[in-house]
Order: C-alpha cells, then structure tokens, then sequence
C-alpha cells in the first residue's frame, strides 16, 4: 500500500476505499505518520487522539466491509477546530478560561459527522474564541504557514487551515465571523467556503458572534468542499436561525460543472476590492483570472458596493457587542478556569471571583473586543454605535442585493496581503482588523462566500519561496451550488493541486 | 393610613407570573417545583458553551391567553432581547427577554374600588426567563439551576393606582384571571407570583409625577397593602419636613413593617439591552392568536355577572361557583343535563352546600367528580321523595368514594324511603302499640309528644319514612281516635 495516501483529496480517497483498494486504517496510518513527522513543524493541532482515530477507522472499516451505509465521508480523517464541542473531549476555543473544560455533548457538525462514521484526528489551534486573523491569539501555541514557517497560516480558522494545506488532515470543519475560514484557507493555499448564514447549525459551536458566525470548511479542492458541506447542512431543530433551506446534492453538481456554463454567466469586480492596501501582486493575480472569465466567455461587469468600506468599522462594533454578551457565562461559577486564592490576593468577595478569574482567563485580544462591544452597547452609546452599526448593515445587505440584480456572481482577492510574518501585526490591532477587509462584509450580509488557491507570489523573506493567493467568490444568498460550480471549472483550469511550482511547501 | 388629605399616591405595579408550561422557554427540561437541586437542567439553561435557545410555543400560547383577557393587544412581531447582568443564579450572564416590540402592549383591566369599577391601564406584557436559586447555608452559597429558563410573564401597569387597596384590588383581579386560565398558579408565597410597586407621591392637583421609589420583595397579598401604606406614609413624610424623596430600589421587610433602601451600588445597573441574536423574531400568525382566542374560556368576573342574571342567582351564591373553573363548568353541565326539571336555584343549592363540603372533606385524596347525570338522578330522588335529604348525604358520601350510580347505592343499602301511606300506616299504629300510656298523654294535650312517635316511627324504618308522610298519618291517626273511630 502506497505510503502517501495523505496526500490525496476526500474525493480520491473515497474511491479507494469503494474499490477497497485499501481500508480507512490504512489511510489512518498514513495520515498518523504525516502528523507525527510534518506537525511539530507547523503546529496545527491542539492535541491529537489517534486512539479514537483508530476506534473510529476500525468502525468504519467494518461498515465499508459490510456494504452498508457508505457515506462520501466514511472512514475519512479529519480535524476540527477546537471550537466545536465533541462529546467526552476536551474543548478550549483556545482559551485558558477552558482550560479541562470536557464537552458533556455534541455539536450538530459533529453530530452529523459521525452519523458519516468520518474519523476524528484532532482539534486544530484557532485565535482565542475565534478573535483574530493570525492565528497568534491563542492562549496555547502559534500555529505557522506550511508554505514558509515564519508566516502566520492567517485566522482565526489557521491551525485548520494548515492542517489541510500541510496534508495533515483530509480536510478540517472551521468556522468563519469576518473571514475566519476563508482568510486562513487564502493564505495557506487551501479551499475554504463560507455558507450563507442559516445553512449549517451552530449548535455546539462556541458562539462569537451569533449574527455572524457560521461553520464553514476547508478542503483541499472544491469537490472536498461540496462533500463535506453536504454532510453537514441542513435545518437544526436546536438552531433557530438555521433555515428550511433544500440541501441540494452539491458534490453530484459540481461533478456535473462544465466550462460550457462560463459561457454569458456575469461575473461582477467590486471597485472597492481594488482600493489602495491591496498588494499589487495580488491585484495582477485576480486580473488573470478575469482574462481567464472572459476567454470562457463570461461578462466581466464593474460594479459597486458603496457601503462596504464601513463594513470593517461596522463589524466591529457589531461582533464585539454580541461578543460581551456571549462571553459573559464564562464566570467561573459552573465551569471552565476559576480564580483560586491561592493563585494570589484579591478575591474577597463575588465581584472579585469574576474579575480575577476573567482577568487571568481571557487573553488581551478578547478583554478588547469585550470592552469595545460593552461600550457600545452601553446607556448613552447605544444609538451612536449599536443602533447605527446595524442600519449600516442593512446598507450593506441592500448593497449586494443591487448587486446581484446586474450580476451572477462576484469576484475579488480574499485577503489584501499574503501570508504576513509572525509577530508582523500583533502590536497593531487596526492592522490586523484589515486583513478581513474583503471577507466581512460577506457575513454582514448572511452571503456564501468561498476562497480558492490560484496561483502564487514569490516570498520575499525566502529564497525561491511562495505564498498562495486567494481568489474570494461570493454568490446569492443560498446559491452554494452556483458558487461550488463556478470554483469547479475556476479550479479546472488553473490546477492550483497538481502544479509543482504552486506547491512548494516549507516542510 | 394615607392619613395626609393634601397627598396623593401615584402606583404603578410590576407583576412577574410564572407560566404553567410543561417545559422551560427556551428548553426541554421540565417546568417543576421542588426537584433535586440542579436535576432539571441541560446544557441550554446550564448556559454550557455553544448551546442556543429554542422557543416554546406553550409558552408562548399562555402569554397570548393572558394578554387577551386583559385586554391587551398582542403584536404580530415582537422581539427577544438580551438584559446583561452578572449574578451566580444567571448562568448565561443574561436574562432572555422583550425589551422594545414586546408580543402585547396596551390593555386594561377594571377593578372594583370603595368609589366602583376603575379602569387600570395595563402598558405591556412580555415574555422572559426566570434565574435560577441561591441558597446560602453558613457562609457557603450554592446555586440551584432549576428555575433558570422556566417561563415568566411580566405585566406593567400604568401609574392609575392611588392607594394601597386599589393596589391590592389590582393585583387580586390579575391573579384571579391568570389562575382561571391555568396561565399561573398565583402562588405569591412560593414565589411563582411576585410583584414590585413603584410608588410616588405628589401634592393634589399638582400635574408634575413625584420621584419615585421601586419597593420590592413584597411575597404575599397582606403585604402588598402594608409595604405601599408604609411607602406613601414614609414619603409624605420626607416631603413634609422638607426632604426629597430619591429614586431608588426598597426592600420590604414584613417583620417590622417597614421599607429599607437597597446599597446605592444595586443601583447602577445597566443592562446593555440589545436585539437576542440567537432567536428569530416571534412572529405570531392571525390562526395561532384565533386558536387562542377561541380557547379562552369565560372570565370569572363576567360569569358571575351571568348567574346573576341569567340564573337568579344571588351575588354570594354566583361568587362560590365562579371561585373554581371546574366547579362553575359542572354547574353549567348540570343546568343542561336537567333541562329545566329542577329548579336552578336548587341545582345551586346542591353544589355549595352538599357537593363542595363533600370534595372539602376530600381535600388532598384527589379530586374526581360524578357524571353530572349521576348527580341529577340523585338530586331528583330527593327532590321527588323517594329519598329524604339526609339520605340523599348519605348517597352522595357513598357515590363519591365508590362511583356507583344512587340507584344501585339506593338498591344496595336499602335507602329507599317509605312513602306508601300502608306501610307507614302500619309503622304508626305499631309504634301506638308499644307506647300506649304516651299516645294517651299525646290524646290528651301533650303536644310535644307528637315529636316522639315521629322518632319511633323513624327509628324504626331507620331512617326512610318520608318525615311529611309520617306527620299526615299520625295526625289521622290522633283525629281519628279523638273522633273515637279507632
Ligand atoms: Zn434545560
């Protein structure tokens, strides 16, 4: 049996595992032995369980054996974010405010995963409960860039998104509020799609901001992309904001995707993707691919979106208020990390176990977007900030919805920048905020959203090194199938996976 | 005593009832008094990371049956709202609540005064979670989550209160409409009714409110009236020698009868209200608010009013069958099972003084009536006289703890009165037999003596002799002999 199994898509492995020409145990040990040797290198995972990673490709092996009940992700290993709850495992959000904290349940995504029977590999590293674009916020390790070790994998999805692109995983589930999967997928090379908002539940996900927030996953091409999204989809009884939407056979669609539906789709270039901050490297990238739209015979139409330049500002001040919120039953009464005496003085009283046990429990990213949403939200402030943030964010929903009266589908790049060195923003958090630029205003607006690899740039740190390039597809609301077909035929041509000179990982 | 004439009270009440769902508001654990501690939650209400709430629609149709018997209106989309607040008994560090757009506003509700009837403007009714319990023992405190997330309803009145027995009037007229509807059980000791009186006073004729003061912890119905009387007495007397009255919150003690000011720091709060992002709008279709509707039963005020009228009833009989829903129902089934054969007034009668002091005397063995049919073949059997009352009683006690028909209770105990004029006869002329010194006395002016041969004529059928036929036949009897034919 061939030792580099890991290497291959969901989609590539399935087959195998059909044709039974080797068994999810295999494909298991091929993947422990990859972790083993590349992630102490690039750090993605928070911890690993091979243990149940066995019991599961065990229990997968015996179905496939018994040809029941196959599923495309049967037998597959994945990884999860370490913001999913799994029951009986350890879960942080990054946060030493979790510390041992032990799941007693399972989230909807994992709940339907193993119904799939896929098997758990581990918990991959993110920013402290999502918070960041780097990766770096979290309480326990930074994770780094397969493509050049000193680059941050992007956030706050990047310990997933490195696991994926570093072929540590068959693929990853994550979760995206401002960009949190499809900037990590960007910068690391991999494909990261963003559902629109309703379509996959969040219960057991560890809410950030709930208005926003969305799982999403990160493959390593499109096909994975629409497989995993159909296993997971779907209405949830315990998620009122999921909706009743038909969860179409995605991965039979883009199966089906062929360059013939390029012909006379239009394709809108949002002006203010283009605006200055935008490296221009990347810029002549995504010109490309629009010369590639237009030899396949699609419109290339300029539009506008006049309102998105407040959609940083706007995010913001609506994230972080839903935040305040939701952080507030981190207390350490009922769970999670409690402030002890005798760690120190200081707790006299209640008001003295909270402050101590949230003081020492948050890190310094989430005690400002705590602070920033309580003022915001606070008496006085309320309408000046709150109130007006989501008046904008109506603008800004009406924005793409004019939009997509003229055209089928837009483009731009995902991130302004590619993979930036570790250490490079932390002291600037505005700086920071940027690298979402083009991303959140896709979940203001409760869009699909996807981020494809298309090519590369050189790295100017390393000596014949690159760094991925993403191209951002954003398409009505629920229209994950137009989305994942136009990716397809994108991903056809430009063959991101199988060129050499794009894959030069830092490994 | 508002005992200065120059002062007037303004009242406005908060009212927070539970709801008598099956399961929490926004979860499936069960809706129960007196659990284990901390054996009724989830991870929902244990506000465990990643859980979301789940709307109950019980609930929901509860509140919607309140609003509509107090008249209020109830909007076809209201919001959720989030009240943030650190406190242990508070898992997820906010209250699910309606803050703006709440799924009723503006009602009414009359109440009746020493002047008559007053209209009591109601400004909304909306829905919320409770918290859970603290409770402390030594100088430990461990929290019971039990409570958290079961269903509430807050009513707010305007400030049309003026005294304390209007307060009172209000708060009874409310509890009595909630409890009639099985919306809540209005038990204020146990907490699962509770209201807080926001109280001002100001000078008469003066257009301007006064500052007013939030009195709380106010848990039964004798102390509602106390703690107002005490916080309008305490007011006008801050005015009066020249002092202001601040806005504040005030803990009633009911020990010492008094109001006492809560730590300015209580005070602070701000709650940071903001739109429940976790949950939809409740949107509330024209067929659910019909359904409600048509479920409403008839209030009881509206009922007595009713009986009054329509039955003949007096005021104080239409009261004690209004008192319980269940009761009133059975009468009304009553009425239409006998279709005008018996009296209603007597049917009444039946009721209040048999029926209830049977089911009195039951308390606490479970409830469970007898077939209004039943009941009727038992009231004609007395009314007719094939049994006398007394045995009627009997019957009853016995159809209540058996569920047999009378009939068979009649059949089996051999109950049936004696009534044909032959065997009574016979009974009489018996018991003038046995006494014959005394039938002479009786012949002979000694009155009182007809009262013993109706005992002995009684005891000897034990106790079925129709009493009016025993008179008739001794009386013949005396004549009869006095006219020497016997
Ligand atoms: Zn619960």
């Amino acid at each position: 049996m061939t030792d580099d199994l890991y290497r291959l898509t969901i989609g590539e492995l399935g087959v195998l595992l059909k044709n039974k020409e080797a068994t999810s145990k295999d494909i298991l040990n091929s993947y422990i032995k990859r972790i083993k040797e590349a992630d102490p290198k690039v750090s993605a995972y928070l911890y690993n369980d091979f243990e149940e990673a066995e019991r599961n490709a065990e229990a997968a092996d015996k179905i496939i054996a018994s040809g029941g009940g196959f599923s495309p992700l049967t037998g597959i290993p994945l990884s999860i974010k370490d913001i999913f709850l799994i029951k009986g495992k350890k879960t942080t959000c990054a946060s030493k405010i979790l510390d041992n904290f032990i799941s007693p349940y399972d989230s909807t995504v994992v709940r339907k995963l193993k119904e799939n029977n896929y098997v758990f590999l581990g918990k991959t590293n993110l920013d402290e409960f999502a918070m960041g674009s780097s990766t770096e916020n979290s309480a326990y390790k930074t994770t780094r860039n397969p493509y050049d070790l000193n680059r941050v994998p992007g956030g706050s999805s990047g310990g997933s998104a490195a696991s994926v692109s570093a072929d540590l995983c068959a693929g990853s589930f994550g979760t995206d509020t401002g960009g949190s999967v499809r900037q990590p997928a960007a910068l690391c090379g991999v494909v990261g799609l963003k559902p629109t908002y309703g379509l996959i539940s969040r219960y057991g996900i560890i809410a950030f901001s709930s208005s926003l927030d969305q799982a999403g996953v990160l493959s390593k091409d499109v096909t994975d992309a629409a497989i995993m999204l159909g296993a997971v989809a779907g209405f949830d009884e315990k998620d009122q904001t999921t909706r009743r939407f038909e969860v179409k056979d995605y991965a039979g669609i883009v199966k089906k995707a062929d360059k013939s539906l390029m012909k006379g789709l239009r394709v809108g270039i949002p002006v203010e993707f283009f605006s200055e901050g935008l490296d221009p490297e990347i810029g002549s990238k995504i010109s490309e691919i629009k010369a590639l739209l237009k030899e396949l015979g699609a419109y290339i139409v300029d539009i506008s979106l006049p309102d998105t330049k407040y959609s940083v500002a706007d995010y913001y001040i609506i994230a972080t208020s839903e935040a305040s919120s939701n952080l507030e039953r981190y207390d350490g009464i009922r769970y999670g990390y409690r402030y002890k005496e005798e760690d120190g003085n200081g707790m006299q009283n209640l008001d003295g176990l909270y402050r101590k046990s949230r003081e020492a429990g948050f890190g310094n990213e989430v005690k400002r977007r705590i602070i920033l949403g309580t003022f915001a939200l606070s008496a006085g402030y309320y309408d000046a900030y709150y109130k007006k943030a989501s008046l904008v964010r109506k603008l800004i929903i009406k924005n793409y919805k004019d939009a997509f009266g003229k055209v089928d589908v837009i483009i731009g790049p995902t991130s302004p920048t590619p993979a930036f060195l570790i250490g490079e923003k932390t002291a600037d958090p505005l700086s920071m905020y940027l690298s979402d630029i083009y991303t959140i205003s896709v979940n203001l607006a409760y869009l699909p959203g996807l981020s494809m690899p298309v090519g590369t740039v050189k790295n100017p740190s390393k000596q014949g090194g690159v760094l991925p390039v993403g191209l951002q597809v954003i398409s009505p609301w629920a229209t994950e199938d137009r989305l994942l077909s136009f990716a397809k035929i994108i991903e056809d041509e430009v063959k991101f996976r199988e060129n050499a000179g794009f894959r030069k990982l830092d490994i | 005593m508002n005992n200065n004439d120059s002062f007037e009270a303004v009242i406005g009440l908060e009212v927070h009832s539970q709801l008598l769902t099956k399961t929490k508001m926004f979860c499936s654990c069960p809706n129960i008094f007196g659990m284990e501690p901390n054996t009724a939650v989830c991870p929902v209400c244990l506000a465990l990371p990643g859980a979301l709430p789940v709307i109950n629609f019980e609930g929901v149709k509860l509140a919607v049956k309140a609003a509509l018997a107090l008249n209020i209106g109830v909007n076809r989309k209201s919001l959720f709202a989030r009240k943030n607040y650190f406190y242990p008994d508070l898992p997820k560090g906010y209250q699910i609540s309606q803050y703006l757009d709440p799924v009723s506003s503006n009602g009414y509700l009359n109440i009746e005064t020493d002047r008559g009837e007053k209209k009591i403007r109601i400004n909304r009714l909306h829905i919320e979670e409770d918290a859970g319990k603290l409770i402390h023992i030594g100088n430990q405190s461990y929290v019971d989550l039990n409570r958290a997330g079961t269903p509430l309803v807050e009513i707010v009145s305007e400030p049309d209160i003026n005294t304390a027995s209007e307060a009172a009037a209000y708060l009874k007229a409310l509890r009595e409409i909630l409890v009639y509807l099985g919306v809540s059980d209005g038990n204020m000791e146990e907490g699962s009714f509770r209201c807080d009186a926001n109280v001002s006073v100001r000078r008469k004729g003066d257009p301007q409110l006064g500052t007013r003061a939030e009195v709380k912890n106010v848990n039964s119905f004798k102390f509602v009236e106390k703690a107002i009387e005490y916080e309008i007495e305490r007011q006008i007397d801050v005015v009066l020698s020249g002092g202001k009255v601040i806005q504040e919150t005030r803990l009633y003690d009911s020990k010492e009868n008094i109001t006492r000011s809560m730590r300015g720091k209580e005070e602070a709060h701000d709650y940071r209200y903001f739109e429940e992002p976790d949950l939809p709008p409740l949107i509330l279709s024209e067929e659910f608010i019909s359904e409600v509707k048509n479920s409403l039963t008839e209030l009881p005020g509206v009922k007595r009013g009713r009986y009054v009228s329509e039955y003949k009833l007096t005021e104080y009989d239409a009261e004690v069958l209004t008192q319980d829903k269940d009761i009133a129902h059975y009468f009304e089934v009553l009425i239409k099972e006998n279709g005008g054969r018996v009296e209603i007034k007597k049917l009444a009668n039946w009721i209040i003084n048999e029926l209830l002091s049977e089911l009195k005397a039951r308390e606490g063995e479970g409830r469970s009536l007898i077939k209004a049919g039943d009941f009727l073949e038992l009231i004609t059997a007395v009314e007719s006289g094939s049994i006398n009352r007394n045995t009627g009683k009997i019957v009853l006690a016995e159809m209540l703890s058996s569920g047999k028909k009378a009939g068979e209770v009649i059949k089996e105990k051999n109950l049936a009165q004696v009534s044909d004029d032959k065997g009574i006869e016979e009974i009489i002329k018996q018991a003038i037999d046995e006494n014959r010194k005394e039938f002479a006395d009786l012949i002979g002016g000694k009155d009182k003596l007809f009262g013993f041969f109706v005992g002995e004529a009684m005891k000897k059928t034990k106790g079925k002799a129709n009493p009016k036929k025993v008179n008739e036949i001794l009386q013949k009897n005396i004549e009869n002999y006095k006219s020497g034919r016997s």
